[in-house]
């Protein structure tokens, strides 16, 4: 193949790339949208593989390490569980962050490629940045792993003058960039390199240990972002416009989901970085108020059962609490019992519900309840009041009344779903606990509020026997 | 010792409620109390002596036996001269009182030297009180049946039908008072389909009354009539005017007036006059809520229906007996909330916390002191409103439209930085950067494009699609890993190995990526 027909093949590529992400507008075309994704990535690697930069001699160099690792990819692929999902998606953007600093590492002891000038100084920057963001990919998405796997504690870690410690590392990042440009040689200049590369690893730990559990969906969101800069700078190194379409594509697709995930938590992007939420004053303003403290009444899951069998119209609201029990099939079990019985039953999804973007549509899925009783926040707030009963699953922040009731809250302004509007609302604690904003809910108190105790899949069990008898 | 509940047999004439049933004696037990029913006390209502034993509590022959060993008794109409006789000292008594109305019967039990908690004098707008308001729940049975009684006594279908037999228009609710009384019956009659129309002094049950499928009608005079405590005043000469307008109005319209108004302690005011009632419908019926406080209509007779114009007047004051399951099994339920505020410590023993805001306004005599009327209790101010209203939150911001457009300045200021940086790039980037610089912009907007459209629900398949796409990277590291110039003082074999690697990276993400998507996507289904 000639570089003129590779480069056609790269353009069909992007097109079927740019198709498949907007295949995905709709869960009918979705399916074909991830077929367009892997045909247009075949396209993509035989064509380069065919194509003039690759001789034979390499060949089965690449067949041996596409065999092993697709094998890997697809046996973590089938044994995942939905629940994993998170993790898994983070473990992925950590491999291409290693694999973006590898090629560059590669592409910068590569002496085949000689530039002068201007174009030098802008293939070492490349390079440089390339590196500095598959690293920081590459120890955050790490990082993200082990707490969103619970290897590390969720808390966010604090170290003191932390914001000083990134701008010091900053600095040091950009010094030893003018260093790196100036370097006359591979070998001066792999030093500034290294050195860049440790700080940036520890950077992007740094980052995410400072970020607390409930920012989970915003963070794993920016590391898909960075994955997608990060191919794009690759791009830029070896000055292929294939691999910067693809990394635009998929840099602003993780910025959009970071835009998204901040709204709906109606904090600013910056303030997530910084990160530690409800770790200021917050928790104790609420407190000192004193405002929400008042008696909770409690139900028993026979009663609940009772509650859901006359209730014409029931919004099921999940959260994380849902994903930590694996109570989703039993859900859907109640979903089902209860449409046979003429109960319209539907589903109140936050955009922040669970630890990445779409967490709880994926696990209801899962458990085969059919999307379109899943509804977004804003489709479903308006319905509560005509609600009988909205049941909260493991949720807190998300239905938490004070976010717009009380300026002083923590999560003023946050959207929430208006669960209390219903006609009951049940809520399924283990405890009376605070959510991950450390803020107490109002909602608990409120007068048609009851609270099912307990861990949610033994609950969710018993209100099926109840249900079902 | 844990003390013992007694509830008689009721001996109002045509009285068929009981203060618990069976389902309740279970709950009041688990309070660590016991409790003894009066033989027969339950049978108006069909609760037979068996069940009541059943659930656990012991049957009283007679009232005499029951008064004499009860600590506390339930009751739900005041007690009558005899029942005050037979009332040892120190004895609870829960009921409905009115003390207002009866301060006689608040004399006598004050010599008993009895402590009486008074049902209807709950203070109503605590919000821990509602589950205790006996008032609203057999306000709201009473709403119910007067629709019902109103339905028995008119000659037509409340829904309009269409039929082969002939089109038949909707009945005409008219409505007046939309207390919880009036808006149950408002329910309830837009619910068998008729046209629901309303009224209220208080403009602020408005929307009340259109949730629950009625039409609020409203006087053409400018007065509040909110009395404060939930309940309607007596307004002014004015507006009673323009009112009895509208009320004239209405009444030669509708085919069916129920009537709620009533104000605490007054006489019920006059709403439908003997003139009103001659330009209704022959065939029409007035159901009057307030008949024992002497009727909103001039015609009532307490107590009776009957026909005046050609008109069905119902007058009874009985309504909430004539649902007397309903009403008991309610009724014990506010009585058992009533029992666990008393008994915090469910050991079968009440405690009457005279500090405690309810409790205190429930409280008429306090062993033989009348301790009615109670403060007023001083609620805490409402919370302001408007910061609810002022919450950026209110925005809906339907994704996809990106909320509201940037002011002119902040987007002259983003366009200013836009185009200073690409001034800088055009001024020092060589030509060739130009053209990948221009891709990757345009790709930029291609994406944010493209994403914008993706469904929230689809944001983990497009996070790992996105993911998968993204090991497009591997085509770096095959480039890298046999080029054409190879040798030639190269590190071949570094690059190769670092490449190797690379590619198998980003393969397990390529593989597993798409996978997975496939493997989640197929798991969405309608």
């Amino acid at each position: 193949m000639t570089t003129s027909v590779v480069t056609v093949a790269y353009i069909g590529a992007i097109i079927l790339f740019i198709l498949s992400l907007g295949g995905l507008s709709n869960p009918e075309t979705s399916r074909r949208g991830n077929l367009y994704g892997m045909v247009g990535m075949t396209l993509a690697v035989v064509a380069t593989i065919l194509g003039p930069r690759v001789t034979a001699a390499g060949i089965p160099y690449i067949v041996a390490a596409m065999v092993v690792g697709g094998a890997i990819g697809l046996y973590a692929a089938r044994t995942v569980q939905m629940t994993q999902m998170p993790e898994l998606v983070a473990l992925m953007h950590s491999l291409v962050g290693l694999a973006a600093c590898l090629v560059g590492f590669a592409s910068y002891v590569d002496t085949s490629i000689a530039f002068t000038g201007a174009e030098k100084v802008i293939h070492e920057v490349e390079i440089y940045l390339g590196i500095l963001i598959g690293a920081v990919t590459f120890s955050g998405s790490l990082v993200a792993f082990g707490k969103l796997s619970g290897k590390i504690g969720g808390k966010p870690l604090l170290l003191p003058g932390r914001h000083w410690l990134n701008l010091v590392g900053l600095l040091v990042v950009v010094f030893f960039c003018r260093e790196f440009i100036l370097a006359k040689d591979v070998a001066s200049g792999m030093t500034p390199l290294v050195v860049m590369t440790v700080i940036a690893l520890l950077f992007g730990i740094h980052m995410v240990m400072a970020i607390g559990g409930a920012d989970m969906p915003v963070v794993v969101s920016m590391l898909n972002s960075y994955s997608g800069w990060a191919a794009a700078a690759t791009g830029f190194m070896l000055s292929n416009d294939l691999l910067i379409v693809v990394g635009a594509l998929v840099g602003s697709s993780g910025a959009i989901l970071s835009y998204i995930m901040c709204r709906a938590m109606n904090r600013n992007f910056i303030s997530v970085i910084a990160g530690g939420f409800g770790t200021g004053g917050g928790a104790v303003v609420a407190k000192a108020d004193g405002q929400p403290a008042g008696e909770v009444t409690s139900i028993t899951a026979a009663e609940t059962a009772e509650l859901l069998r006359e209730a014409k119209n029931v919004i099921i609201v999940p959260g994380y609490g849902m994903a930590v029990a694996q109570a989703q099939h039993t859900v859907f079990e109640i979903t089902r019992v209860l449409r046979e019985k003429g109960v319209n039953v539907r589903f109140g999804i936050h955009p922040v519900a669970g630890r990445m973007p779409g967490h709880m549509n994926v696990l209801l899925a899962e458990a085969k309840v059919p999307y379109d009783i899943v509804m977004e926040m804003d489709e479903i707030n308006e319905d509560f009041p005509d609600t009988d009963v909205s049941m909260v699953i493991g949720a807190n922040d998300i239905v938490n009344p004070s976010a717009q009731e009380d300026p002083g809250s923590p999560i003023a302004g946050m959207p929430v779903l208006e669960v209390w509007k219903a006609r009951t609302s049940i809520v399924m604690k283990r405890s009376m606990a605070s959510g991950y904003a450390g803020v107490d809910n109002p909602l608990f108190y409120k007068e048609n509020n009851r609270m099912l105790f307990g861990d949610a899949k033994k609950m969710l069990d018993e209100v099926l026997a109840g249900l079902s008898k | 010792m844990s003390q013992l509940i007694g509830v008689p047999r009721e001996t109002f004439a045509g009285e068929k409620r009981v203060a618990t049933v069976p389902e309740v004696v279970e709950k009041l037990k688990k309070l660590g109390f016991r409790v003894m029913v009066e033989a027969g006390a339950g049978d108006a209502a069909n609760f037979a002596d068996d069940t009541y034993v059943a659930a656990g509590a012991q049957i009283a022959p007679d009232a005499a036996a029951l008064w004499s060993t009860a600590d506390i008794v339930f009751k739900a109409r005041p007690p009558s001269a005899d029942e005050v006789a037979l009332m040892r000292e120190g004895t609870t008594l829960v009921s409905f009182i009115w003390p207002a109305q009866n301060p006689d019967l608040m004399q006598k039990l004050a010599a008993r030297k009895v402590t009486v908690l008074a049902i209807d004098a709950l203070p109503r707008m605590l919000s821990r009180a509602q589950k205790m308001d006996a008032l609203t729940s057999m306000a709201g049975i009473s709403g119910y049946r007067a629709v019902i009684e109103a339905a028995n006594a008119f000659g037509r279908f409340f829904n309009g039908q269409i039929t082969a037999a002939g089109k038949v228009p909707p009945a005409k609710v008219f409505i007046a008072g939309a207390g919880v009384a009036g808006l149950a019956a408002i329910g309830t009659a837009a619910n068998l389909g008729a046209i629901v129309r309303a009224n209220d002094t208080r403009a602020e049950v408005a929307d009340q009354v259109k949730s629950l499928g009625g039409e609020f009608v409203k006087v053409d005079y400018e007065e509040e009539g909110s009395g404060g405590g939930g309940y309607a005043k007596v307004m002014s000469e004015g507006f009673q005017k323009a009112q009895r307008e509208m009320y004239a109005k209405q009444a030669a319209e509708a085919d069916i007036i129920i009537t709620t108004a009533l104000i605490p302690g007054k006489p019920a005011p006059k709403l439908i006059t003997a003139d009103m009632v001659k330009t209704m419908k022959p065939g029409s019926v007035i159901v009057d809520m307030a008949g024992e406080q002497g009727g909103n209509c001039e015609l009532t007779v307490p107590g009776e229906a009957v026909v005046r114009h050609g008109v069905t007047i119902v007058g009874y004051t009985d309504l909430v007996s004539r649902l007397a399951k309903q009403s008991s099994t309610l009724y014990a339920t506010n009585l058992f909330r009533l029992a666990e505020e008393l008994c915090k410590t469910k050991d079968g023993v009440i405690n009457v916390n005279m500090e405690d805001d309810a409790i205190r306004g429930l409280t008429v005599i306090k062993d033989g002191t009348v301790t009615w009327p109670a403060p007023p209790i001083t609620l805490p101010a409402p919370p302001p409103k408007p910061a609810a209203a002022a919450m950026p939150a209110a925005k809906s911001g339907g994704h996809g439209a990106g909320g509201e457009p940037m002011s002119a300045g902040s987007l002259a200021a983003v366009f200013g930085v836009g185009a200073a940086l690409f001034l800088l790039v055009g001024l020092y980037a060589p030509a060739a950067f130009l053209g990948h610089f221009t891709v990757f912009v345009l790709a930029c907007f291609v994406g944010y494009m493209v994403v914008w459209n993706v469904t929230p629900s689809l944001h983990t398949p497009l996070m790992s699609v996105t993911n998968a796409i993204s090991s497009i990277i591997a085509i770096g590291a095959l480039v890298q890993i046999a080029p054409p110039e190879s040798g030639g003082g190269r590190p071949d074999e570094i690059i190769r190995w670092v490449a190797i690697v690379g590619i198998a990276l980003t393969t397990i993400n390529m593989f597993g990526g798409f996978a997975v998507t496939r493997r989640m996507l197929a798991m969405f289904r309608k």
